[in-house]
C-alpha cells in the first residue's frame, strides 16, 4: 500500500502517550505490509504475461545469482565453524565421526534458511527498499500511478515471485555449502574421512530436516521482500528518508526471520 | 474542464491551499505562478489525485477526481499527461523503452506500431537519436524532454507540467516552450504549466493565475497579468525585470 498523504499529529503527551503511538503506528504499518502483500499475491496472475516473466527472471539473476558469491563463502565458513566446534567436543569421547551428522542437521534444520534469510535481508532487502524508496522521491512511483500503471503489480510481484523461488533454492545451496565446508575441516582437521563423515551425514538427516528448511526459506523470501517493498513505499524525505526506510527494513526482516524462523521449529519439532 | 471547488490542503503546519476556487478551460494553456512553497506543485498533484483536498473538490469534466476510486480514478488520470520536474524516468529501461512503457502497459498495439509511435514522438522532442541512451547518460534537458514525449505519447486531452523549464539553458526552455504551445494548436491540448519562469509563463499563457499565501490572488491573460497592481504580483514581475511598461508578445511558432 503506498501512502503519499503527509500526516499531521500533535506531538504525543508524556512517555505513555509517546509509546501508545508507537504501538497503534506499528499496527497500523503492518496492517499496511500484509496488505501490499495479499496484493502482491493477487497480482501474481499476471505473472503469465511475457514482460512480467522476463521481469521475473531479471530478478531472480538479479537478486538470486548474484547473491552466490557472498552465499558460498559464508556456508562454507559456517560449515567449517559448526564442524570444528562439535569436532573439538566429540573429540573427548572419540564421537569426531558424528561431525557429519551435526553439520548436515543443524544447516537442514536452521543455519541454511537462516544464514540465507540474514544474508538476503541485508543485500537484497536493503538493496529492494533503497530501489524503491529512491523511486517514490524522484516521483517514478507517482509517475507509474499516473500512467494507471499499478506499482504493487509492476515492481512487487516480480520480486515477490523472484525471491519466493529462489531463496529456498540458495537455502539448499547453502546447505550443501555447509555440509562441505565441515567435511573439509573433517578430513583436514579431525581426521574424518570424506565417506565417513557423508555417511554419517546421511544416516542422522531425513526428507522433514529438509522440506521444513526449504519451507522456512520460502517464508523468509516473503518477508524480506514484502517489508523491504513496504519500507521503500513509505519513504518519505529524499536521501534521509531512504537511509532510514533501507535500515528499518534490514532490522525489521532480521527480527522477523528470528521470531518466524523460532515459531516454524516450535510447530514442526515440538509437539 | 478542471475546476477547484473550496479546496484547501493544510501542509507542515499551514494551509497551502485555502479555499481555493478556479477553473481551467477546455483547450487552453493556464500557467500557476508564485514564489516557492505557495502550492503550486500541491495544486498540480489534486488534479490527478497524486493528493486529495482537506475541503473541497477537484472537478474533471463533472466527475469529481477527489472522491473516485479504482476503475473510475484510472479512467480519469488516463485523460491526463503529466511531466514531473525530474522527468521521473525509469532508470533502468532506455529512453525509448520509458516512452514506449504506457502503450507497452495499457494497449494492445504491435511491437512495430509502439516503435513507429515511439520514434515519432522522441522525433516530436528532438530525441530520435537518443533513444537507446540511459537517463543517467543525457542531460536534464533531455530527461525533460523524454518525460515530456512519455506524458504525451498517449494523445492525453490535458497535459500538466511541473517547472517545465527550470534548471535548463534559454534556448532548451524556448524549445520546451514551443513543444507546449505546438501541442494546444496542433493537437488541441488543454495545458497546465507550474513555472517560477515568468518569460515562460507570458509567452505560453493564455492566463496566469498567482498563488501566495494559500489564495489565488490574480488570474488574469498575461497583457493583465504584466499590468497588475497587485504588490505580490508586482514584486514578482520586478523580481525578473518585467515592468509594467514592458510589452509582451506571443512570439511563439
Amino acid at each position: 500500500m503506498i501512502t503519499r498523504e503527509p500526516e499531521n499529529f500533535p506531538p504525543p503527551v508524556g512517555m505513555f502517550g509517546a509509546l501508545g503511538r508507537s504501538a497503534v503506528f506499528g499496527c497500523r504499518e503492518t496492517g499496511r505490509a500484509m496488505m501490499l502483500f495479499v496484493e502482491a499475491v493477487l497480482n501474481l496472475r499476471s505473472v503469465l504475461t511475457r514482460r512480467a516473466r522476463r521481469e521475473v527472471i531479471n530478478q531472480m539473476f538479479v537478486y538470486g545469482i548474484k547473491s552466490l558469491g557472498v552465499i558460498t563463502v559464508v556456508a562454507v565458513f559456517t560449515g567449517m565453524i559448526l564442524a570444528l566446534q562439535t569436532g573439538i567436543e566429540l573429540r573427548k569421547f572419540n564421537q569426531e565421526v558424528n561431525i557429519g551428522a551435526a553439520v548436515m542437521v543443524s544447516m537442514l534444520r536452521e543455519m541454511g534458511p537462516f544464514m540465507t534469510g540474514l544474508i538476503l535481508a541485508a543485500c537484497v532487502g536493503s538493496a529492494m527498499a533503497a530501489q524503491l524508496g529512491t523511486m517514490v522521491v524522484s516521483e517514478e512511483i507517482a509517475a507509474l500511478e499516473i500512467m494507471s500503471i499499478n506499482p504493487v503489480r509492476f515492481l512487487v510481484m516480480p520480486r515477490l515471485a523472484a525471491m519466493s523461488i529462489m531463496t529456498p533454492l540458495l537455502s539448499f545451496y547453502t546447505c550443501m555449502m555447509g555440509v562441505l565446508g565441515g567435511g573439509l575441516v573433517g578430513m583436514t582437521q579431525l581426521g574424518v574421512s570424506w565417506e565417513a563423515y557423508m555417511r554419517n551425514a546421511t544416516r542422522f538427516a531425513d526428507m522433514k530436516d529438509l522440506y521444513v528448511g526449504i519451507f522456512k526459506a520460502f517464508l523468509f523470501g516473503m518477508i524480506i521482500t514484502t517489508v523491504s517493498c513496504h519500507e521503500g513505499f513509505a519513504t518519505k524525505e529524499g536521501a534521509v528518508g531512504v537511509g532510514m526506510a533501507t535500515r528499518r527494513a534490514v532490522v525489521a526482516s532480521f527480527l522477523l526471520i528470528l521470531v518466524v524462523g523460532y515459531f516454524i521449529t516450535r510447530m514442526f519439532y515440538y509437539s | 474542464m478542471i475546476r477547484f471547488e473550496r479546496v484547501s490542503k493544510w501542509l507542515s503546519g499551514k494551509f497551502v491551499l485555502d479555499n481555493v476556487d478556479f477553473e481551467i478551460r477546455k483547450g487552453e494553456t493556464f500557467v500557476i505562478v508564485g514564489p516557492s512553497g505557495v502550492g503550486k506543485s500541491v495544486s498540480l498533484k489534486h488534479m490527478v489525485r497524486l493528493l486529495t483536498p482537506d475541503d473541497g473538490h477537484v472537478i474533471v469534466d463533472g466527475e469529481s477526481i477527489s472522491d473516485a476510486s479504482g476503475d473510475e480514478l484510472a479512467r480519469i488520470r488516463k485523460r491526463f499527461g503529466y511531466l514531473f520536474q525530474g522527468g521521473a524516468l525509469l532508470a533502468w529501461l532506455s529512453v525509448a523503452e520509458n516512452v514506449a512503457l504506457p502503450l507497452r502497459e495499457k494497449t494492445a498495439l504491435t511491437n512495430d506500431e509502439i516503435l513507429a509511435k515511439v520514434h515519432e514522438t522522441l522525433k516530436l522532442v528532438g530525441l530520435e537519436n537518443d533513444g537507446a541512451k540511459r537517463p543517467g547518460e543525457i542531460s536534464g534537458g533531455m530527461r525533460k524532454r523524454a518525460g515530456l514525449a512519455r506524458a504525451i505519447i498517449t494523445n492525453p486531452e490535458i497535459v500538466l507540467y511541473d517547472e517545465p523549464t527550470s534548471g535548463l539553458d534559454p534556448v532548451t526552455a524556448r524549445t520546451i516552450d514551443q513543444l507546449i504551445e505546438s501541442l494546444r494548436v496542433k493537437l488541441g491540448v488543454t495545458s497546465v504549466v507550474v513555472t517560477h519562469d515568468l518569460h515562460s509563463a507570458l509567452t505560453i499563457g493564455m492566463r496566469i493565475a498567482m498563488l501566495h499565501g494559500g489564495h489565488i490572488v490574480e488570474l488574469c491573460d498575461p497583457d493583465k497579468f504584466v499590468k497588475s497592481s497587485r504588490p505580490e504580483v508586482r514584486q514578482f514581475l520586478e523580481a525578473q525585470f518585467i515592468t509594467r511598461e514592458g510589452s509582451w508578445e506571443r512570439n511563439i511558432t
